[in-house]
């Protein structure tokens, strides 16, 4: 990765951790509201383009056309897919106002207009045959975010669609038609303290043009960002090498992976779609942010044996955090490239 | 009160289809296009210094209008008065974004809309997207012969199908045929007066409709009744008040000198939400899940009261 590149990375980073403990917590505030960092700000857009866009679209291509089961439109999901493709684009013609045109072109026709990718499209909103794959299968291709839809119904909600392939321990085929309480049932303590019942009821009370957000955070072993369960003979080994690796590269494979969430209430279908955005930031680059270098190696030497086994971090924690309190000047030897 | 304000509108037209009810048309002032919503959503309107929640009856996708019809009612709180009487064409409106309360099932292999006179609105903006969507619908309307509000777009939704009814008896033994006879997974959409709706509603719960295929949405044509008097012990500033009958717990509260945020004081948009510590709340919001309800945790004091002698507040 280049100098300018890696710089790009740590402007846009949203570093996660606001207080010297990480519990969970209902930790959902309004989107849109840019947030200054000690390295640049995050936060201004609901969707966010960087500059890995082409890279994690690429990425996503490949994914998919290897395993189709990363993506699912059931028929009752119809309404809702169109409704999150229209918002989606709408919110990149709207941050993005250079390169992002969407222009509507009849009662229900619209015209796109991508520079960045050099892709256009004329789309009729319900037609799925306007859109190669489907509109939500195409969607996932204009934007780095994973997507998952949400039907409210029987006072539950219930995860019916979606794009995902980027999933962080998860698989989206597996959990695809669960409850919300029912995929959340191996997080440790947010059932006991109430915390994920009470998600469910602020996101069932969403309502639309109103979004909000929350980060999410773990490790991870390179700039992997297929962490799904479908994967893991490939990534799991990746966490075992690491033991024997040198504090060099220690520090250059171990990467902060933060996701940014966005729950969205869906203004036609009444759906809610749930974005996640992941971000990578190798122990490396997040070292040479002295408060975020302090920060994070407290957060991961207080985290309890719960969450940290639930994170993925127990095994790695002590020595983490041990190379996090060493690197307290810039590291030495060449720079990253 | 605080209304706080999304959206400022204009009144492109209104209109008086049949008598008794205003069918006001609203636009963004340079004619934008407005925030879209979901069908069955309503609209929290500023009537002169009242905030009033009224179905939107027109369609919610990529909208240019809002539109909404609105019932006078001769003894209410002045709102839908201040809408027959004073609202003109290219008038100021203060409005929040619509809300959606009582959305289609996206599941629902059918959808049975039932609706009483002015509790048509909502149903139309049900009809409007199931045409749009392709949904298998089936609508029942009845009003007072002479008053049927939209009756002509329900039957032009519904491609002639709809049934309407001008005749109680006729009306309710229909409904009690219609709700015996739907394909599992139908579900039940009702609006209309609170007497209309328990009846349709206890009838499928009677047929065996499982709750969670039976909606309703009763607000906006429904005049609370006062309740009866109750006391309220204040907590952390000491005390008791008395809640006269016809007086909200908010207003007594707010009487009291207590600041208790809330907007729609319709017991719909949550705003106003208080913990209670002791008493067994009357529940008479729309904001509250079931589930909240069972645990008496909280009130919407706007228009909920307390169920026995009062309640204790940590206020």
């Amino acid at each position: 990765m280049s100098a300018p590149e890696s710089s790009s990375l740590l402007r846009g980073f949203p570093f996660p951790f606001t207080d010297e403990r990480f519990r969970y917590s209902t930790n959902v505030e309004p989107a849109g509201v840019p947030v200054h960092t000690a390295a640049g700000r995050w936060g201004a857009a609901v969707v966010d383009i960087d500059g890995e866009y082409h890279r994690e679209l690429q990425e996503r291509a490949r994914i998919l056309a290897q395993d189709p089961t990363r993506h699912a439109v059931p028929t009752h999901m119809r309404t809702a897919a169109w409704d999150a493709t229209l918002t989606l684009l709408r919110e990149l013609a709207a941050s993005y106002p250079a390169d992002m045109l969407l222009t509507r072109t009849g009662i229900n026709r619209w015209r796109w207009e991508n520079r960045r990718l050099g892709v256009e499209a004329d789309f009729v909103y319900g037609d799925d045959a306007t859109l190669p794959g489907g509109p939500l299968h195409w969607v996932a291709n204009q934007v780095q975010e994973d997507i998952v839809l949400l039907d409210a119904r029987a006072g539950q909600l219930w995860v019916d669609a979606g794009v995902v392939t980027f999933a962080s321990a998860w698989s989206f085929g597996f959990d695809l038609g669960m409850s919300f309480l029912e995929i959340h049932g191996p997080v440790p303590r947010i059932h006991s303290e109430g915390v994920i019942t009470r998600a469910q009821e602020f996101i069932r009370r969403l309502q639309p043009h109103q979004p909000y957000r929350r980060t999410n955070w773990g490790v991870n072993v390179g700039r992997r960002l297929d962490v799904s369960l479908e994967r893991y003979p490939d990534w799991a080994p990746d966490r075992a090498r690491m033991r024997r690796a040198d504090d060099g590269s220690f520090g250059r494979l171990l990467h902060l992976r933060v996701e940014v969430q966005h729950l969205v209430r869906l203004p036609d279908s009444g759906a809610v779609m749930f974005l996640i955005r992941t971000y990578l930031l190798s122990f490396e680059q997040l070292a040479t942010v002295e408060p975020w270098r302090r920060r994070t190696a407290d957060v991961l030497a207080h985290l309890p044996d719960d969450i940290a086994e639930y994170k993925g971090v127990a095994n790695l924690r002590d020595r983490a955090v041990a190379w996090l309190r060493a690197a307290d000047a810039p590291p030495a030897g060449p720079a990253p490239h | 009160m605080s209304l706080g304000v999304d959206l400022e509108l204009v009144v492109a037209a209104v209109d008086e289809p049949v008598p008794g009810v205003r069918s006001i048309r609203l636009a963004a002032p340079d004619g934008r296009e407005l925030p879209g919503f979901v069908p069955g959503s309503h609209l929290l309107l500023d009537c002169g210094g009242r905030v009033n929640a009224y179905s939107l009856t027109s369609d919610g996708f990529c909208p240019r209008e809002y539109a909404v019809s609105v019932l006078l009612v001769e003894n209410g709180f002045g709102g839908s008065r201040w809408i027959h009487e004073r609202l003109a064409p290219d008038d100021r409106v203060a409005a929040r974004l619509p809300r959606s309360a009582f959305p289609p099932v996206a599941r629902a292999r059918r959808h049975l809309l039932v609706a009483g006179g002015i509790g048509v609105t909502p149903i139309v903006s049900h009809l409007r997207a199931a045409r749009r969507r392709g949904h298998d619908v089936r609508v029942l309307y009845t009003y007072r012969a002479g008053r049927g509000a939209h009756a002509d777009d329900v039957v032009e939704l519904s491609d002639g199908r709809a049934e309407l009814f001008t005749d109680r008896r006729a009306f309710s033994t229909r409904v009690e045929e219609a709700l015996a006879d739907q394909p599992l997974g139908t579900h039940l959409y009702v609006c209309g007066p609170a007497a209309l709706t328990e009846r349709v509603v206890g009838t499928a719960a009677a047929l065996g409709w499982p709750a969670s295929r039976i909606h309703t949405e009763r607000f906006g044509t429904v005049a609370l009744d006062p309740g009866d008097s109750f006391d309220v012990v204040l907590t952390r500033t000491g005390g008791t008040l008395t809640v006269p009958s016809g007086t909200s717990l908010l207003a007594a509260l707010e009487d009291a000198g207590l600041d208790v945020a809330s907007r729609c004081r319709q017991g719909v948009c949550g705003e106003c939400r208080i913990p209670v510590t002791a008493g067994r709340p009357l529940h008479r919001d729309l904001f509250l899940s079931e589930e909240e309800r069972s645990t008496g945790a909280w009130v919407m004091p706007c228009v909920s009261r307390a169920d026995g002698s009062g309640l204790e507040v940590p206020l």
